[in-house]
């Protein structure tokens, strides 16, 4: 198992214990109320990922062999979503970013929450997420 | 009276349970739901009667086409029309749209002018756009004022003798504003200039007549009249009809085909190149029937009722903000709560169970002049109740006091 879906296990583990809805999404919109390391000179169409009824902006800086991700969106709610992402990803080497499976969204049972251009969003937040691992795993060859 | 219990028993996908809860349509302005009687003239239709129209000389195509030519009958006298000819279907408003944007091009020359106001729908914006780079026309643009009503004086100034069609929506999808037609229609006379009306949003929610409003050309879907997607009206004058040319061609549009040289069929033939969507057709003739036996003038009572008591309840909300404050409104609450973002509330409704559409229903640019990134929309239909609005109230309360 990699290291992305130890803590995707984690998550998936931490979010059954909720019985409801109302539980979770009021979880995901604490997590979207805290502070985020992310620097606003990112706010630019360049980092805005495409498909998202919020807006969402993403980078990714290179930390020795790890890579962080930062990102921010103007809704809570996905706010929340991106720092469950981040949790996942940062931090992480791009060989396992880029090997891991991705079923924790499946698990913690957002998707059926989430309508389908609201899932294509996260589908290419993720993708972005991926395309950063690659970028750095060519440019350290 | 509205007899509320038959309507309502004719509408059995409002049982759908959502998250455990009652589904709370609130998104007619995309799409209104389809009663019994017209999905069952769908069912009927494929079942008993399946077959091409004005072609074939069978019992089976010749039932088709008959009732097909009694649903533009039935549309010609719904909206106040004069000839059978003057009704064309289409695909939708979007294709209507399209349609006239397209054939009226051999009437625009480079200088003349195409006049749009900014509340209106991608639909009656992008068309036009097209109609301007082909021909050389300017589009121009008419302003909409802070209540969100067309600026009157902004619209006679931008009038002028270049100024050839004017393409305006009756109702705005968005703000609700129901515009003042017929006004609109006697300024754009003065100059001779062809008036256009997007009646996409108007056409279920009050009487519409196209001779008294004096248009030339009005449109509209019947999937926002509780008819089926993939189907919808053009209305155009017969003299100007006449003088367009052919949309697309292909089968049905013809009178006689060689290859030196096609002519036309008569209207309104000449628009309708190919197999139509005849069950659909059909099918909104069956709508049409179902409106106009609860009456439109009843349907606008209640639904004016319905967004006064939904206006009442939302003043009590501090933290509302309404987008669209006209006095002359339809059925539709665009709106935001302060501070929120309309995706947070969207989605937490959709899990209570109700449906709204949230961003920027396709007037992007209006949007973007009042600064707005997207709105919530609520938006009404016969089956809506005021206990529904106050349901919506609620989980609009609990939505924000999650999220603040
Ligand atoms: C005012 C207005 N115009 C045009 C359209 C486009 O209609 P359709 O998608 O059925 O062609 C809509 C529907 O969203 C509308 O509300």
């Amino acid at each position: 198992m990699t290291s992305v879906e130890k803590t995707q296990n984690e998550i998936v583990e931490e979010l059954s214990l909720f019985t409801d809805w109302i539980e979770k999404y009021e979880y995901l919109i604490e997590l979207g109320k805290d502070e985020i390391d992310f620097d606003k000179r990112f706010m630019k169409d360049e980092f805005l990922i495409n498909g998202c009824q919020s807006k969402v902006w993403l980078y990714a800086k290179q930390n020795n062999s790890k890579v962080t991700f930062h990102a921010y969106s103007d809704a809570i709610m996905t706010k929340g979503i991106i720092a469950l992402l981040i949790k996942v990803f940062s931090n992480q080497s791009p060989d396992d970013i880029i090997n891991s499976k991705l079923d924790f969204i499946d698990k913690i049972g957002l998707k059926s929450h989430l309508s389908a251009t609201r899932a294509n969003g996260l589908m290419s937040m993720i993708k972005q997420i991926k395309i950063y691992a690659i970028g750095f795993k060519e440019k350290n060859g | 009276m509205i007899d509320f219990e038959k309507i309502i028993s004719s509408f059995p996908i409002l049982d759908v349970k959502v998250n455990d809860n009652k589904l709370v349509y609130f998104d007619n302005a995309a799409t209104t739901q389809t009663p019994t009687q017209v999905t069952n003239s769908i069912r009927d239709y494929f079942n008993k009667q399946n077959s091409n129209i004005h072609r074939g000389v069978h019992y089976l195509s010749n039932i088709s086409t008959e009732d097909f030519e009694q649903s533009r009958k039935k549309v010609k006298e719904f909206i106040g029309a004069e000839k059978d000819e003057e009704i064309v279907f289409t695909k939708g408003t979007t294709d209507s749209i399209n349609l006239v944007a397209t054939s009226y091009q051999k009437f625009l020359n480079p200088g003349d002018e195409i006049l749009i106001s900014e509340m209106e729908h991608h639909s009656n914006i992008v068309p036009w756009q097209l109609c301007a780079e082909k021909t050389g026309a300017k589009l121009k643009v008419v302003s909409v004022t802070k209540e969100g009503e067309i600026d009157m004086d902004h619209l006679e100034k931008l009038l002028n003798e270049k100024t050839k069609i004017l393409s305006i929506t009756h109702i705005s999808n968005t703000l609700g504003t129901i515009n003042p037609i017929s006004e609109i229609t006697k300024l754009a006379r003065k100059f001779d200039a062809k008036v256009f009306i997007d009646g996409a949003q108007a056409i279920a929610h009050q009487k519409v007549n196209v001779t008294e409003l004096d248009v030339d050309f009005y449109c509209f879907s019947a999937h926002k009249l509780y008819g089926p997607t993939g189907v919808g009206v053009l209305y155009g004058k017969e003299e100007i009809l006449e003088k367009l040319p052919p949309y697309q061609g292909g089968g049905e549009m013809i009178e006689l085909v060689t290859f030196e040289k096609t002519t036309y069929a008569k209207l309104p033939s000449k628009f309708e190149a190919g197999t139509p969507n005849i069950s659909g057709v059909i099918a909104l003739g069956r709508a049409i029937e179902f409106i106009e036996e609860i009456n439109l003038d009843l349907i606008f009572e209640y639904e004016a009722m319905l967004l006064n008591h939904y206006n009442e309840k939302s003043t009590i909300l501090e933290y509302y903000e309404p987008f669209g404050t006209s006095l002359n409104k339809s059925a539709i609450a665009s709106f935001n709560l302060k501070k929120a973002h309309h995706y947070d509330i969207g989605v937490l409704l959709d899990n209570m169970g109700i449906a709204v559409r949230t961003g920027h229903h396709c007037t992007q640019p209006l949007h973007k002049k009042f600064n707005l990134s997207g709105t919530i929309r609520a938006s009404f239909g016969i089956y809506n109740t005021k206990s529904e609005i106050d349901y919506f109230f609620d989980c609009l309360s609990r939505a924000y006091k999650m999220l603040y």
